[in-house]
C-alpha cells in the first residue's frame, strides 16, 4: 500500500524497506522538473529531515525524509533523466530506506487521506 | 532636508508603541562602557573647502615610487582603453542590476567574462565574479565541502597568510576542521602532505606560485587527492598563467584568483575583484551568479542569469552561498583588458615579468650580504635575505625612492631579516639597474 505524509513523499513498503518518491500533486505544483540531488547510499537519516533536493524550472524545494533509517539505494536514472519525474512520480522511486522503526508509518497518510488533505490546499 | 522621512511626530509615535521616552532608550542594553558618547565631530563644511581640504591631505600619498610590492596585487599596466571602456554609462555599474534581463550588455559582457575565465584557468565554467581572491578562495573550499560531503579542510602554508586567514573565518562556525600545513622552506613538502591525504578530506587548498614566488609541479598531490576522492583548490596568479601550465590541465578541479592584477589599479588595496572556476558536473554547487546564452521567443540569441535555483533568493537558507551580486564594473575591467591583450599578449606579458624578475634575481643575488631564499623556479616574485632587519631595509630604499618589497618578517617566524620582492613588465632596465645599485649601497 502507498502511504504519504503531508511534505507531498510517497512512501511504498517491501519487507524491511520503505522505497520513497515524491507525490504528483507536488510535481504538478512544481512543474518541468531539472534536477535531483539523492541522500547518500548507506547514510543515517531522520524521519523529517531534509535529505534530498529537487529542482524544477519553478523552484527549489527539500524533500524530507518521511521515515528514519538507513539509506540502501538511489534511483540514479533521475541524476539524468529527472524529466522521468513528470511522467509517473508515484512509479519513480527517489531512494530506498531500511526502516528503523516501523511504527513511523502508522503516523503516514493513506492515499485518501492524502487526497483530503491536498484538497484543503 | 533631513535625511530620513521620520518626522519628531513619526518616532514619538513609533516610541509610544513599544513603551519608550527617547531613543536612546533603544541602546539601553549596550552596556555604558561601551558606548562611544559625544564625538566631538567638526561642524560641516562646504563643497569648495572640503575639495581643497582632501586635495592637501591626497598630497601627502606617495604615488611615484618604483614599485617592487606584490603578494596579491602587482603593478601591472593598465591601458587607457580600459578606463574609457568601461567608465562609458552603457557599463558603468557596480553589481549585476536588478531585472537583470533588460541590460542585455552587461550580461554580455559577464557572458565573455566567464568565457575568457575558463580559457584562461582550463576549466569548463566560471561564475560572473566574486569579492576577491581570499573570498573566493574560502567559497571554493566551502563548495569542496558540499561536493565531497566530508568537512576537513587542507590548506598549504604557500597559500597567502591573508588568504588563509579568511578562509578560517569563513569556515571557523561551519563545524569545518581546517588544518594549515606547515613548510619548513619556501617549498611545500609533498611527502608530507601526501601524507595527510586519505578519505576524510575535502579538499587540499594550495597556491601556485605560492606566497614566496616558487612554483612547483603539484601534479602528484592531486593524483593522491583524486584516488581518496578529494578536491584539488588552487588559488592562481592569473598572469602567470600565460606561461605556466593552466590549472584544468594540472587536474585542478576549483581554481580561484584575485582579478587586480588584470586591468584594475592597485588603489591602496583595493577595491578588486574574486574568480571561481571549476568542471562542468560542480556548477550546482558554484556559488554566486552564473550567466547564460539563450534565444528569446523570436530565436534571437540572448542573455539571462541562470542556474538561480543555487542562489539565496530561491533556495533560501540552503544556498551555496550569501554572495548574491558580483564585482561587476572590475569583472569588466578585466573582460576589456583581456580583450585588449588577447592571448599571445598575455603570454607576453607573462614571459616579461618572467625575464625581468630573472635578471633581477641574479643582479641582486651578486651582492655581498644578499642571498636568494627559494630554492625552486620562481615566477615574478622571490624572497631575499639581506643582513639588514627586513623593516631597516625597507626604510632605507624608501628614502632612495623604492618600494622594495612586502616585509616578510611581519609574516613569519625566522623571516626577521626577509623580504618578498615582486617584478611586473612595468619595471624598466634602467629602474631594475637603479634599484640594485641602490641595494648595493645600502648593503
Amino acid at each position: 500500500m502507498i502511504k504519504f505524509n503531508e511534505e507531498h513523499e510517497w512512501v511504498k513498503v517491501e519487507d524491511d524497506t520503505a522505497i520513497i518518491g515524491i507525490s504528483n500533486y507536488a510535481i504538478k505544483q512544481l512543474g518541468d522538473i531539472t534536477f535531483l540531488e539523492l541522500p547518500e547510499i548507506d547514510s543515517e537519516i531522520e524521519e523529517g529531515e531534509s535529505v534530498a533536493f529537487i529542482e524544477s524550472v519553478k523552484a527549489a524545494s527539500d524533500i524530507y525524509a518521511p521515515v528514519s533509517g538507513l539509506v540502501t539505494e538511489i534511483n540514479e536514472d533521475l541524476l539524468d533523466t529527472p524529466e522521468l519525474l513528470n511522467k509517473d512520480a508515484e512509479n519513480v522511486w527517489i531512494f530506498k530506506v531500511k526502516l528503523s522503526d516501523v511504527a513511523e508509518l502508522d503516523s503516514l497518510l493513506d492515499g485518501d487521506s492524502y487526497a483530503k488533505y491536498v484538497n484543503t490546499l | 532636508m533631513p535625511y530620513t522621512p521620520h518626522t519628531k511626530s513619526d518616532i514619538k509615535e513609533m516610541l509610544d508603541v513599544i513603551g519608550l521616552e527617547k531613543e536612546s532608550d533603544l541602546f539601553d542594553s549596550v552596556p555604558a562602557e561601551l558606548k562611544v558618547g559625544h564625538m566631538n565631530l567638526p561642524d560641516g563644511l562646504d563643497e569648495f573647502t572640503t575639495f581643497s581640504k582632501f586635495k592637501k591631505l591626497a598630497a601627502k600619498n606617495v604615488t611615484d615610487k618604483v614599485m617592487f610590492l606584490g603578494g596579491g596585487y602587482y603593478d601591472h599596466i593598465v591601458p587607457s582603453a580600459v578606463d574609457a571602456l568601461s567608465g562609458r554609462s552603457e557599463f558603468y555599474t557596480a553589481y549585476t542590476p536588478y531585472q537583470a534581463e533588460a541590460s542585455q550588455g552587461t550580461l554580455q559582457v559577464l557572458y565573455e567574462y566567464q568565457s575568457l575565465i575558463c580559457e584562461l584557468t582550463g576549466m569548463e565554467i566560471s561564475n560572473a565574479s566574486m569579492y576577491d581572491g581570499a573570498t573566493a578562495l574560502a567559497e571554493a573550499a566551502l563548495m569542496a565541502v558540499r561536493i565531497s560531503r566530508r568537512n576537513k579542510i587542507l590548506i598549504d602554508a604557500g597559500v597567502n597568510e591573508t588568504y588563509i586567514k579568511v578562509v578560517q573565518t569563513y569556515l571557523k562556525f561551519r563545524d569545518i576542521e581546517v588544518e594549515v600545513i606547515d613548510m619548513s622552506s619556501d617549498k611545500t613538502d609533498f611527502s608530507k602532505v601526501e601524507e595527510k591525504i586519505d578519505n576524510t578530506v575535502a579538499a587540499y587548498l594550495f597556491q601556485n606560485p605560492n606566497f614566496f614566488g616558487t612554483v612547483q609541479d603539484f601534479t602528484s598531490i592531486i593524483n593522491k587527492l583524486h584516488e581518496n576522492k578529494a578536491l584539488a583548490v588552487m588559488s592562481a596568479y592569473p598572469v602567470s598563467l600565460g606561461m605556466l601550465k593552466d590549472p584544468g590541465s594540472l587536474g585542478v578541479d576549483i581554481v580561484s584568483a584575485d582579478g587586480q592584477c588584470l586591468g584594475n589599479y592597485l588603489s591602496f588595496g583595493g577595491p578588486s575583484f574574486g574568480m571561481i572556476a571549476t568542471r562542468q558536473e560542480y556548477i550546482r554547487n558554484l556559488p554566486g551568479r552564473i550567466i547564460g546564452k539563450t534565444l528569446d521567443k523570436d530565436a534571437n540569441e540572448m542573455f539571462v542569469l541562470t542556474m538561480q535555483a543555487r542562489e539565496q533568493h530561491i533556495r533560501r537558507q540552503r544556498a551555496t552561498s550569501n554572495i548574491c551580486s558580483n564585482q561587476n564594473l572590475l569583472a569588466l575591467r578585466s573582460t576589456i583588458f583581456l580583450s585588449l591583450i588577447g592571448r599571445d599578449g598575455l603570454s607576453k606579458m607573462a614571459q616579461l615579468c618572467f625575464d625581468k624578475s630573472e635578471y633581477l634575481k641574479s643582479q641582486l643575488s651578486q651582492i655581498d650580504g644578499l642571498t636568494i631564499c627559494n630554492s625552486a623556479p620562481t615566477f615574478n616574485e622571490f624572497v631575499i635575505e639581506t643582513k639588514l632587519s627586513a623593516d631597516d631595509f625597507l626604510s632605507q630604499l624608501s628614502k632612495l625612492g623604492f618600494y622594495a618589497g612586502i616585509n616578510l618578517s611581519n609574516l613569519y617566524d625566522n623571516s626577521k631579516n626577509r623580504v618578498l620582492i615582486s617584478v611586473t613588465e612595468k619595471r624598466t632596465k634602467e629602474e631594475l639597474d637603479e634599484f640594485v645599485k641602490a641595494v648595493g649601497g645600502v648593503l
